[in-house]
C-alpha cells in the first residue's frame, strides 16, 4: 500500500509544521497555485510505521551478506555517520564565510591530502558529486590537456570492451569518440590489439585495474608506454580501488588521471542508489584543470579555491562543490583506518575473494579465469549449469536471496556468458562466506533435481518475480489521485 | 584491526584451504616494481573515542551562527523522524535496486517520491533524483535539445536570474556537446526577465528557454507570458523552481496555456540539512511525451508472478549500463537516502504543512526586509514580488558588512555583487520560518553597527 | 531453426527488406532478431522524410535488457513508418515479418538492392554466428 492511499482528508501531522501563518497576501494571484498539491495527508505515527515497514522489504549491508561484484559492499562504519552528523557540521551553509568553515575545512584538506598518498597522483578535487561524475571530469580534464596544447585531433577514447558502462557513456559526453579494445583470454587487455589502434588520433585510454572481469592487468606498464608514447593520456577507473588499497598506487602504474568512488573503497553508504562522491587525482601536468572548489592552506589557514583561482579549470560540477556529507564519512573511515588499516583492507579483500573462490572452484564451480588470482572479486561462468539444467544465472540469483543472500553481479562483464561476479569484502567473516558456498551448492542441487523451484525463486520474499516487461510496456511511474483520474479519462 | 574480523584461525585455515603459504603471497601477479613502499601522509589509526573528540572539536570550531544565507540551500526545520528513519541500515546501507525482489522498501520509495514531485510539478512523469539542483538543469538542458523535434538548432536562452552557480555548472557540464547558452539579460527596476528582454537574443531559433521561478533575486518571474511566449516559437520551456515555494506558487504545469515541458530543481528544502552543500537531490520532471529522454532511475509499478503489485527500476535501457555509449547520460547513481529522506518529509508534512512552512518564511523575510531597511542607507533593490528572499543595496562594501557581521555570529546572507557587479555593494538575504523575531531584531542592530565599522574603514 | 522467408533480402546487422516493386522497401527485423532481443517494449521509429545512407542507425528496439540499433539496409528516403509499433511494440515478437515491419525507404538506388544477403546467405550467416 501506497502512502498516498494511506491519505485521508484533513488529517495531518501539525506538530511538524510551523503554527498557521497569515495568507502571503503579498504574492500576486496570478501567480498562486490553484489547487492543493496532491500529497498524502496522514500522521507522524503512520508515516513512520510506513515507512519502517518498507524498510523492512530491503536487504542491506546491516542485514545480508552482500557480495555484489564491482559494488564493494562492505560495512559501513556507524561512527561515520553519527560524526558527520554533529550539529555543527549539519547546520553549515555552503556560502558560510571561511571564518565560521576552518574546521570543516581541515577535514577537506586533509581528505585530499590523504587521497593522493594512497593513490600516488600529484593533486586531488573532492569535488564530483558520483563515480561517474568523476569519470566525467577526468576525462574532460584530459581534453582540456590536449586542447590547451593545440592537439586537437586527439577526439578518441579508448575503453576496453569490459568496462562499466558509465565509460563509453562519460567519454561521450565530454565529446570524444570510442573505441573498444578487446580483452584477451586471459583477461588482460589485448596488447597487440591496443597497439594496432593508438595514434595521433588517441586521447587517453580509460582502465579498471584490477579490470571488471577480476585480476590485476599484469601489462600495465606496457599499455602505459603504448599510450603514453602514442601521445594519450592513462585514466583509471577506481571502481576497484579496494582491491590494491595501500599496496599498488594508480599514479606509480603510470596514470594520469583516476577517481575514486568514496561509496566503494572509503565505505561511505550506498543508500539505496546513492548519494556517492567521486573525487579524481592527477598527476602534476593536469592539475591546473582540477574541477572547482579546492581546499588549500597557508598561514592564515584554509581557503576554497574557485574560479578566479584557477582560471584552467573545467569548472564547477554541482552548485555548492560536492557530496560535503560523504566526504566527511569518508574522512573519518580513513581517520579510523590508517595506513595500517588500509593496507589491511585490500589484503584480506584479497583473502576473501581467494578463499571463495577456492572453495566454489572445489565445489565445482567453472571460474571464467581459472589460472589467474582473484583479486577483491572474480567470475564464476554457470554456462554449464545453464545448459545441462536449464536454469540460468538470473535464477540462480533470485533463489540465492531466498536463502539470505544478496546475488552477486549478474550478466557483468558482458563478455563471459551466464556470469556471477562475486566481490565478498574483507569485513565478512569466513563463516558468511563459507554458507554462501552451502548455499550454492543446494541451489545447483535444486536446479538438477528440481529446476522449477530454481526458475520460480524467489519464493520467501514480499514480492514473487516481476514482470519487468508490463513496467516498461504500460509505464506507471506516479500515483495520480482517482479524480485526476477520471479527469484524464474522459 | 577495524572492522575485519578474521582470527588467526581463520587465516591460517583459509591460506590452506587457497593452497599458499601467506597473504603477501596473493598478490604475486602484480609486478614487484609496482609495489607501494609506504603511505607518507597518512596518519596512524585512531580509536573511534579518538575520532569522536578529533570531530566534535572541529564541528565546534565553525561554531553556532545564524543564518540569514539562502541563494540556493535552505535552513528548514526537519522533523526528528525524517532522519531517524532515513538511516535505519536497512535504507543506510543497501544497493542500488537492481534485484528488485530484495529491495521492494527502496524502489517503493523511489515510486513514492516520483508520486509526490509530479503532484507538486503538476508535470506527468518524474525520475527518481539526480546528484543536484544544478547538475539536474544541466541534464534538463541536454534532455530539451535532445527532445525538441521541431527546432533542431542546439541552443538555449538562459536568463541571468538563473543561479550564477546553476548557469557554471550547466556550462561544465554541458561544453562539448556543441550547445549555445545564450545570455537573457533582465529588468534592473523589478529584477525580472521580461519577454523584451528574450526577444532581444532570440533573432535566431532556440530549442529551450530556462525560466527559474523564484529567481535568483528571489523575485518571481511572469512565468505565463514567458512560457507562452517561448512555447509560441516552438522552443521547449525548462522550468527551475524550489519545491517549498511550489506549495504556494503555480506548478510548472499550470505555467502559461500548455504549461513547461521540463522542471527541475534544488531538492534540499525538503527534508536535507545544509551539510555544507550537500548531500542534496537535483529533481527532474517532464510531460509524458519526454519520457524516454528522462535520464537517470525510475521507479515503475508492476505486478509479480501471482499479479501482486511490486516495485521495479524500468526504462533502463535508456541508461549507461545498457545502452553503453548511446545513453541519455552517463550518470548512474541516483540521491536514494535523500529521496528517502525528501519523501519522509513530504508524507509528514503533506501539502498544508509544507504552506505553513512557504507562508511562514514568506512572511519572515518580508519582515527581516522591512526591519534591515529601517537601518539608514539600506534598501530593497527590486520593485517585483518576492518569496522567501529579497536582494538589498548597502551603503558600505557587502564583503566588509558580511565580515563584520560574521564577528557577530551572524551569517548576514550571500554577496550579490561579486556574481552582479551593476548592482553595486547588494546583499541577498532569506528568513526561513527557523528565524525568530529576536534573531531578526538582533540581525537588525548588528547590521546597524557593521555598517558604521565599514563606513568608517 | 529461424523463420527465414525465401521472397526477402537480409543485411548482416539481422534487418529484413521486402521489395516492394515500386523502388520503395519494407524493412523490419528478422524472426531470429527478435528472438534474441526478447520481449520488445519500446520502438523508436524514424521521422518521415529523413534521408538516410545504407548502414546509417535510423531506429532503435528496446527490451527490457537491451536496446539495439536498426541499420537502414540501403540509401534513400523515409517514406512510411509503422505506428502500430509506439503503442504495441510487441507487434514485432508476435509478426517480425508482416504486421511487425519498422519502416518504409523510396531508394535513392535501387541496384543496391543486389548487394543485401538472401534467405540462403542469411541462414549460412545464423549457422556461422552458431
Amino acid at each position: 500500500m501506497l502512502i498516498q492511499e494511506h491519505s485521508r482528508p484533513g488529517r495531518r501531522a501539525t506538530a511538524q509544521a510551523p503554527l498557521a501563518t497569515p495568507d502571503p497576501a503579498e504574492l500576486p494571484p496570478a501567480r498562486r497555485r490553484k489547487q492543493r498539491a496532491a500529497l498524502p495527508e496522514v500522521s507522524e505515527l503512520q508515516a513512520v510505521r510506513h515507512y519502517t515497514r518498507l524498510s523492512q522489504q530491503n536487504f542491506s549491508i546491516d542485514t545480508h551478506f552482500y557480495p555484489l561484484g564491482s559494488c564493494t559492499m562492505k560495512y559501513n562504519p556507524r561512527a561515520c555517520n553519527s560524526l558527520a552528523s554533529l550539529p555543527g557540521f549539519l547546520a553549515r551553509h555552503p556560502a558560510a564565510p571561511e571564518s565560521h568553515s576552518q574546521g570543516i575545512m581541515a577535514c577537506l584538506h586533509e581528505l585530499q591530502a590523504m587521497l593522493k598518498s594512497v593513490t600516488g597522483m600529484h593533486a586531488v578535487s573532492l569535488a564530483p558529486a558520483a563515480g561517474a561524475q568523476g569519470e566525467l571530469a577526468g576525462v574532460m580534464m584530459i581534453r582540456a590537456y590536449h586542447d590547451a596544447r593545440g592537439d586537437h585531433a586527439r577526439r578518441e577514447m579508448l575503453v576496453p570492451d569490459a568496462a562499466h558502462g558509465t565509460n563509453p557513456a562519460s567519454a561521450i559526453m565530454a565529446g570524444f569518440q570510442v573505441r573498444e579494445v578487446p580483452t584477451g583470454r586471459d583477461g588482460d587487455v589485448d596488447i597487440d590489439a591496443l597497439r594496432a589502434v593508438v595514434g595521433p588520433q588517441t586521447a587517453g585510454i580509460m582502465l579498471t585495474n584490477p579490470s571488471t572481469v577480476g585480476v590485476f592487468d599484469r601489462n600495465i606498464q606496457a599499455i602505459a608506454k603504448t599510450v603514453h608514447e602514442a601521445g594519450g593520456l592513462l585514466y583509471y577507473d577506481g571502481a576497484n580501488l579496494n582491491a590494491i588499497l595501500g599496496k599498488v598506487r594508480p599514479g606509480d602504474m603510470g596514470f594520469d588521471v583516476i577517481h575514486m568512488n568514496l561509496h566503494k573503497t572509503f565505505s561511505t553508504p550506498h543508500g539505496g542508489g546513492g548519494p556517492g562522491a567521486g573525487p579524481v587525482g592527477v598527476s602534476k601536468r593536469l592539475e591546473p584543470y582540477l574541477p572547482i572548489p579546492l581546499v588549500e592552506q597557508d598561514d592564515d589557514g584554509y581557503h576554497w579555491l574557485d574560479e578566479d583561482d584557477r582560471p584552467e579549470s573545467i569548472g564547477r560540477l554541482t552548485a555548492f562543490g560536492g557530496n560535503m556529507g560523504i566526504l566527511l564519512r569518508a574522512y573519518i573511515y580513513a581517520r579510523l583506518l590508517g595506513a595500517e588499516g588500509m593496507r589491511r583492507v585490500s589484503e584480506f579483500a584479497t583473502l576473501n575473494a581467494n578463499y571463495l573462490q577456492a572453495r566454489l572452484r572445489a565445489a565445482g564451480f567453472q571460474l571464467a579465469y581459472p589460472e589467474r588470482r582473484a583479486s577483491h572479486e572474480f567470475i564464476v561462468t554457470l554456462k554449464k549449469e545453464a545448459k545441462d539444467f536449464g536454469v540460468n544465472t538470473m535464477d540462480v540469483a533470485k533463489r540465492l536471496l531466498d536463502y539470505g543472500y544478496h546475488a552477486p553481479t549478474t550478466y557483468f562483464p558482458l563478455l563471459v556468458p551466464e556470469c556471477l561476479l562475486i566481490e565478498p569484502t574483507e569485513t565478512e567473516p569466513k563463516e558468511a562466506l563459507d554458507g554462501f558456498v552451502e548455499a550454492m551448492i543446494k541451489i545447483r542441487a535444486e536446479a538438477e533435481h528440481e529446476p522449477e523451484t530454481v526458475k520460480q525463486a524467489p519464493h520467501h520474499l514480499p514480492v514473487r518475480r516481476l514482470d519487468d516487461v508490463r513496467a516498461a510496456r504500460q509505464l506507471d511511474v506516479a500515483w495520480k489521485p482517482a479524480a485526476s483520474l477520471a479527469d484524464s479519462q474522459r | 584491526m577495524p572492522f575485519i574480523p578474521h582470527t588467526d584461525a581463520d587465516i591460517a585455515t583459509m591460506l590452506d584451504t587457497i593452497g599458499v603459504d601467506s597473504i603477501e603471497a596473493l598478490f604475486d601477479e602484480i609486478p614487484a616494481e609496482l609495489r607501494a613502499q609506504g603511505l607518507d601522509g597518512i596518519p596512524d589509526g585512531l580509536s573511534e573515542m579518538e575520532v569522536t573528540q578529533l570531530l566534535q572539536a572541529r564541528a565546534r570550531a565553525d561554531g553556532e551562527p545564524t543564518c540569514f544565507i539562502g541563494a540556493g540551500a535552505y535552513d528548514h526545520h526537519i522533523p526528528a523522524a525524517v532522519w531517524q528513519i532515513t538511516t535505519r541500515g536497512e535504507f543506510y546501507s543497501a544497493y542500488t535496486p537492481y534485484q528488485a525482489e530484495a529491495s521492494q522498501g527502496t524502489l517503493q520509495v523511489l515510486y513514492e517520491f516520483q508520486s509526490m514531485m509530479t503532484a507538486l510539478t503538476g508535470l506527468d512523469v518524474s525520475n527518481a533524483s539526480l546528484y543536484d539542483g544544478a547538475s539536474a538543469l544541466a541534464e534538463a538542458v541536454l534532455m530539451a535539445v535532445r527532445s525538441n523535434r521541431k527546432v533542431k538548432q542546439p541552443r538555449v536562452l538562459m536568463p541571468r536570474t538563473v543561479h550564477p552557480f546553476y548557469r557554471r555548472t550547466v556550462a561544465s557540464i554541458v561544453q562539448h556537446q556543441g550547445i549555445e547558452l545564450v545570455e537573457v539579460d533582465y529588468d534592473r527596476r523589478s529584477g525580472q526577465t521580461r519577454v523584451a528582454d528574450c526577444e532581444a537574443v532570440a533573432d535566431q531559433p532556440f530549442a529551450a528557454l530556462v525560466l527559474p521561478q523564484p529567481n535568483v533575486f528571489g523575485v518571481l518571474e511572469e512565468v505565463d507570458a514567458l512560457t507562452d511566449w517561448a512555447q509560441a516559437r516552438d522552443a521547449l520551456v525548462i522550468g527551475v523552481v524550489n519545491p517549498v515555494a511550489l506549495a504556494l506558487l503555480s506548478p510548472p504545469g499550470d505555467w502559461g496555456q500548455a504549461g513547461a515541458d521540463i522542471a527541475c530543481g534544488e531538492g534540499q528544502p525538503l527534508g536535507m540539512p545544509l551539510a555544507s552543500g550537500g548531500p542534496y537531490l537535483g529533481f527532474l520532471c517532464c510531460k509524458q511525451a519526454f519520457i524516454r529522454q528522462l535520464p537517470g532511475r525510475i521507479a515503475g509499478r508492476t505486478q509479480d508472478l501471482d499479479g501482486k503489485i511490486g516495485y521495479t527500476l524500468t526504462l533502463q535501457a535508456r541508461e549507461q549500463h545498457i545502452r553503453r555509449s548511446k545513453a541519455t547520460s552517463n550518470i548512474c547513481t541516483n540521491q536514494g537516502l535523500l529521496v528517502t529522506a525528501a519523501t519522509i518529509h513530504m508524507a509528514i508534512l503533506g501539502a498544508e504543512g509544507l504552506e505553513r512552512v512557504a507562508a511562514a518564511c514568506h512572511a519572515n523575510t518580508a519582515r527581516l526586509s522591512q526591519q534591515l531597511c529601517e537601518v539608514a542607507g539600506v534598501q530593497p533593490i527590486f520593485s517585483g514580488p518576492v518569496f522567501h528572499e529579497r536582494a538589498l543595496s548597502l551603503p558600505a562594501p557587502t564583503e566588509t558588512v558580511l565580515a563584520g557581521l560574521a564577528e557577530q555570529d551572524i551569517l548576514g546572507g550571500f554577496d550579490l555583487g561579486r556574481e552582479y557587479p551593476e548592482l553595486g555593494s547588494a546583499l541577498l538575504v532569506c528568513a526561513t520560518e527557523k528565524r525568530t523575531d529576536a534573531e531578526i531584531a538582533t540581525y537588525r542592530e548588528a547590521l546597524a553597527s557593521a555598517l558604521i565599522i565599514a563606513k568608517a574603514a | 531453426m529461424s523463420n527465414i522467408p525465401s521472397e526477402l533480402k537480409y543485411t548482416e546487422s539481422h534487418e529484413w527488406v521486402k521489395d516492394n516493386g515500386d523502388g520503395t522497401v519494407t524493412v523490419g527485423i528478422t524472426d531470429h532478431a527478435q528472438d534474441a532481443l526478447g520481449d520488445l517494449v519500446f520502438v523508436e521509429l524514424p521521422e518521415i522524410g529523413k534521408q538516410v545512407a545504407a548502414k546509417d542507425a535510423c531506429a532503435v528496439v528496446e527490451s527490457v535488457k537491451a536496446a539495439s540499433d536498426i541499420y537502414s539496409p540501403l540509401s534513400g528516403e523515409v517514406v512510411g513508418a509503422n505506428d502500430v509499433l509506439d503503442g504495441a511494440p510487441e507487434t514485432i515478437n508476435d509478426d517480425a515479418y508482416g504486421e511487425g515491419w519498422i519502416f518504409q525507404l523510396k531508394l535513392s538506388d535501387p541496384s543496391q538492392l543486389d548487394d543485401l544477403m538472401d534467405a540462403g546467405g542469411y541462414e549460412q550467416l545464423l549457422a556461422d554466428e552458431g
